[in-house]
């Protein structure tokens, strides 16, 4: 049973092809019924795998299955095969539970678009790659699976490519992306220029973790970095993060999908996956902490100003996994994880709710517009309040105790990093707390005419139960998710089956019992803080308070405009001197120059042709004197 | 580098050999100069039989007697007139203008590089020792064909050579004759006043533009 | 014994060389005819030397040889003038020039 790994990449496989060849000719909806099977069929194979797993004895949890070498050049054998371990079999799990959701999400929320069934081509890759990113055994294969999701993130972003915004978004999104990837290249030239193999556990010599003492000393920090950089890439970090903003121009869907719950978890994973290397140098981490807990800070106070539902959600994100970084910089690896997992159900249930506001009121998205949704929505408004409450650290829902555990383990490390993430948590509670109030609470607003003369919407209607039943299965694993790692129980729980993967770089630092409890009210006391200031702030009737969304936070913090004038701008210049001065001038010159001079050379040389018989036999003449000069040069000097 | 020149040193000569030379080439060279800088194309004929005159002098001081024969028959003889013949009947027997010259830097030119080839051909002459080459390779000039009683002399060896050796030469010179009278027949044919026919016309003539 | 070949080899260079500057020179076509005559010649009287200086008959008769081809060319050449003179009224070598690139 635990063998059964390829299964779960080759369902969602076997549904992408599919729909690929009839997709089009079975249309709207089947085509996402299709869709939605394939990858709830992976689920399933999922759990079965996971049961396997769990027959095993808790030391020997590590499966490595290898089907076929896919290349084999001088000393490096690829091989294509799947790691099951208790790592790759959590991701697995809520990534097609999640996955499965939101493909029965769409088939209610992208009813009537003309691309229909391209969605769910696209959404069926995504999830075979990311499935192959998380289950390979080796760097390169993972290497194919990252890149795989980052082409579908591209095009899932910008699927209504018609608007050039999303044309834009889309680009912006994969050129980040692209820039990560070359970190993660780097790395994988570095990691096997040094141990000699890429695989992470099964190559020659214990693979990659078996081999690091060929990684030590600046080897290992730059290959930290380089890795880093993979993640920071992927998963919206400082100094790559700005493209996860943009990339709400996508459906809903694809925001919850894959820039909530799982593309943007990739980078924690690799670092989680990679946690051995993490620990060859201390100055490695404690850089990758540092911009963890900078980015959750950045941008949370981004996430206070932003007008758009689906922005401050996004920014929301970028600080979530923010403390994910943070707490795998600190070396609290399954603290991450735990947080990535409640992450995925919280953060999708959000993404969902929104998608629904949205679809009820004819896709608008500015908060400012709504209002009062809780008469007209009832369902939504539950869930989303659900969701609201699990992100801001309310317990007992499944974010305090994800959370409590992350600054936990960095109170014990770095306390001025702790401080930084309590303010952040603050911030978490005060933002949504105001997008709830904005679009839940007080009056409509919805029903007059916009500021800049958008018309009056007709009041929402709830979503079919396609769109609400994932909402309230979200619902459900988002309050009770923190089930999962209970601090008092130390046994079956997630820890005690992640704690084989991390076996010697997780850092174990149980603080005690008094230092636990001040933390845990720490927490409480951040999260309500943030909600009770956000009351007091956007209870009224007057929405725009330009006090309290200053333009440096609206403008992310000047990031995207300091990109812009440090590299866009003269990129763009560049680019225009190499299409007209190089290309044009220089090597259309030189190509045209060099018919020019054969022209030229011709013309020349037609004067010789000058028709007369005796300016030939001139030339004989000069033939003959230039021989009869070689010849006596030969005479003369042999 | 100068080898030793004995071509130049002066040989067995007797005073009548060195006067008839001198005469010979004195008539040569004035009838060259005459061919080239006559303005009457007829006068420019004359001087050119006078060269051959002198060359056939020449011919028979260096032992070719035959070949002087058969200078003064054909050159003087037949070409020369040939040449008369062609000058009358076009009627081109008037002066030209030789002043004038048309073509950019020819006649500076011409002179230098003609000079250069001089000059080189007598410094090679001088100094190359490799100039001549093995002796009677083909045969000697006088000489028995035969037998001691069979005639000798320059004209019976040149028969002898010309039927053995050169004998595949001889007859593709035979054969070129031909075909020259036949060329030329072809060339200067009339074309037929009763039909404009291009057919019946030479066939080298449609080539060339009116 | 008649002189060293060096003289006759002197005055053949220099007729030839005085019908060369002659072919250059003269633009009508006769007489530029008349001149490679002239090099012809010069070009025997080099072969009639070099037979005597080593006793060789083979130079004289490559000297028929090319009295023989002389001839012929001469024929087909005027030939060919005549034809020209028939088509354009002149015997100006440079009337010719309708290969003018």
């Amino acid at each position: 049973m635990v063998h059964l790994g390829y299964l779960m990449l080759l369902l969602p496989l076997a549904g992408f092809l599919f729909l690929v060849t009839f997709g089009r000719r079975i249309g709207d909806p089947v085509a996402g019924w299709i869709g939605t099977v394939a990858v709830g069929g992976a689920f399933v194979v999922a759990c079965i795998v996971l049961a396997g797993l769990l027959g095993l004895p808790d030391n020997g949890r590590v499966v490595v299955d290898n089907y076929f070498t896919w290349f084999s050049s001088g000393g490096l054998t690829v091989p294509v095969g799947t790691l099951v371990d208790p790592l790759s079999m959590t991701m697995c799990m809520f990534i097609t539970f999640v996955s499965a959701l939101i493909h029965l999400y769409s088939i209610g929320y992208m009813k009537n678009d003309r691309d229909y069934s391209k969605f769910f081509i696209y959404l069926n890759l995504f999830v075979f790659s990311m499935l192959l990113l998380v289950l390979s055994d080796n760097l390169l294969l993972t290497f194919v699976g990252w890149e795989g999701v980052g082409v579908c993130s591209y095009w899932l972003v910008s699927f209504w490519f018609q608007r050039e915004s999303a044309a834009s978004a889309g680009k912006k999104a994969f050129i980040y992306n692209r820039i990560g990837d070359a970190g993660f290249l780097l790395a994988i030239f570095l990691i096997f220029e040094r141990t000699g193999t890429i695989q992470y556990e099964s190559g020659p010599g214990g693979g990659i973790f078996g081999q690091l003492h060929h990684l030590d000393g600046g080897a290992g920090l730059a290959a930290v970095l380089l890795l880093f950089m993979a993640a920071a890439g992927k998963s919206a970090q400082i100094p790559l993060f700005n493209w996860l903003p943009d990339a709400m121009e996508g459906p809903t869907p694809v925001s919850a999908l894959i820039h909530a719950a799982t593309m943007v978890t990739a980078g924690v994973y690799l670092l989680c996956r990679m946690n051995p290397l993490l620990h060859v140098t201390a100055t490695g981490s404690e850089i990758i902490a540092t911009i963890g807990a900078v980015t959750a800070f950045t941008a949370a106070t981004i996430a206070c100003a932003q007008q758009d539902i689906k922005k401050v959600l996004a920014f929301s994100t970028v600080s979530q996994i923010g403390y994910m970084i943070l707490a795998v910089g600190t070396g609290a690896y399954i603290a991450a994880v735990f947080l990535m997992v409640a992450h995925a159900f919280f953060k999708g249930l959000l993404f969902l709710g929104a998608g629904s506001v949205i679809h009820g009121l004819e896709d608008e998205q500015d908060l400012k517009r709504m209002g009062a949704l809780r008469r007209y929505m009832k369902w939504t408004t539950v869930t989303f309040t659900i969701g609201f409450l699990a992100i801001a650290g309310i317990p007992p829902l499944s974010g305090f105790w994800a959370k409590g555990d992350v600054l936990d383990n960095t109170f014990a490390h770095f306390k001025v990093l702790w401080v930084l993430g309590l303010i952040t948590a603050v911030l978490t509670a005060y933002y949504m707390s105001r997008l709830e109030i904005l679009a839940f609470g007080g009056k409509e607003r919805f029903d007059k005419v916009g500021p800049q003369g958008e018309p009056a919407l007709h009041a929402p209607h709830e979503p079919p139960w396609v769109m609400r039943a994932p909402l309230v299965i979200l619902s459900f694993f988002a309050f009770f998710a923190g089930v999962l790692d209970l601090p008092w129980v130390h046994t079956d729980n997630l820890s005690s089956f992640l704690a084989p993967v991390f076996a010697g770089t997780l850092y174990n630092d149980h603080l005690g019992a008094g230092p636990e409890w001040a933390l845990a009210l720490a927490d409480i006391a951040a999260a309500f803080a943030g909600v009770i200031i956000a009351w007091w702030l956007w209870r009224g009737d007057e929405v725009y308070q330009p006090k309290l969304e200053p333009a440096f936070l609206q403008r992310v913090w000047y990031w995207d405009d300091f990109y812009d004038t440090i590299i866009g701008r003269p990129a763009q210049r560049l680019a225009t001197f190499c299409a007209w001065v190089i290309d044009v001038r220089i090597i259309d010159g030189a190509v045209n120059g060099t018919a020019e001079l054969a022209k030229a050379t011709g013309n020349a040389a037609r004067k010789l042709q000058t028709g007369y018989a005796r300016n030939y036999a001139l030339g004989i003449a000069i033939g003959m004197a230039l021989i009869i000069a070689f010849m006596l040069s030969r005479t003369w000097w042999g | 580098m100068l080898h030793a020149v004995p071509l130049l040193a002066a040989t067995r000569a007797t005073w009548p050999d060195i006067l008839v030379f001198a005469a010979a080439a004195a008539v040569i060279l004035v009838g060259a100069i005459g061919v080239v800088t006559s303005r009457n194309p007829v006068h420019a004929a004359l001087s050119l039989v006078m060269t051959l005159f002198g060359v056939a002098v020449l011919f028979i001081e260096q032992e070719a007697d035959f070949l002087a024969a058969v200078q003064i028959i054909v050159y003087a003889g037949a070409i020369v007139v040939l040449f008369l013949f062609v000058i009358m009947f076009l009627g081109v027997d008037r002066a030209e203008d030789t002043t004038v010259e048309p073509l950019v830097g020819q006649r500076p030119l011409a002179v230098v590089f003609s000079l250069i080839t001089l000059g080189g051909v007598l410094a090679m002459a001088a100094t190359a020792h490799w100039v001549t080459g093995a002796k009677q390779v083909v045969g000697p000039i006088q000489g028995h064909v035969a037998g001691p009683t069979s005639p000798a002399g320059e004209p019976a060896q040149l028969g002898k050579q010309l039927f053995t050796t050169y004998l595949f030469a001889f007859e593709a010179t035979a054969a070129l004759l031909v075909i020259a009278v036949v060329g030329a027949v072809v060339l200067a044919r009339r074309p037929p006043t009763v039909h404009a026919d291009p057919e019946e016309s030479t066939s080298t003539e449609s080539e060339l533009p009116a | 014994m008649s002189l060293s070949g060096a003289w006759y080899l002197g005055l053949a260079a220099i007729v030839f060389t005085i019908g060369a500057i002659g072919l250059l020179v003269r633009r009508n076509v006769l007489i530029m005819f008349m001149c490679i005559e002239l090099m012809l010649n010069a070009a025997n009287l080099t072969f009639v030397t070099f037979a005597r200086m080593l006793n060789d008959i083979g130079g004289q008769a490559i000297v028929f040889f090319v009295l023989v081809v002389a001839a012929a060319e001469v024929v087909v050449g005027l030939g060919i003038v005549v034809t020209n003179f028939r088509r354009r009224e002149t015997t100006v070598a440079d009337d010719l020039d309708s290969l003018k690139g």
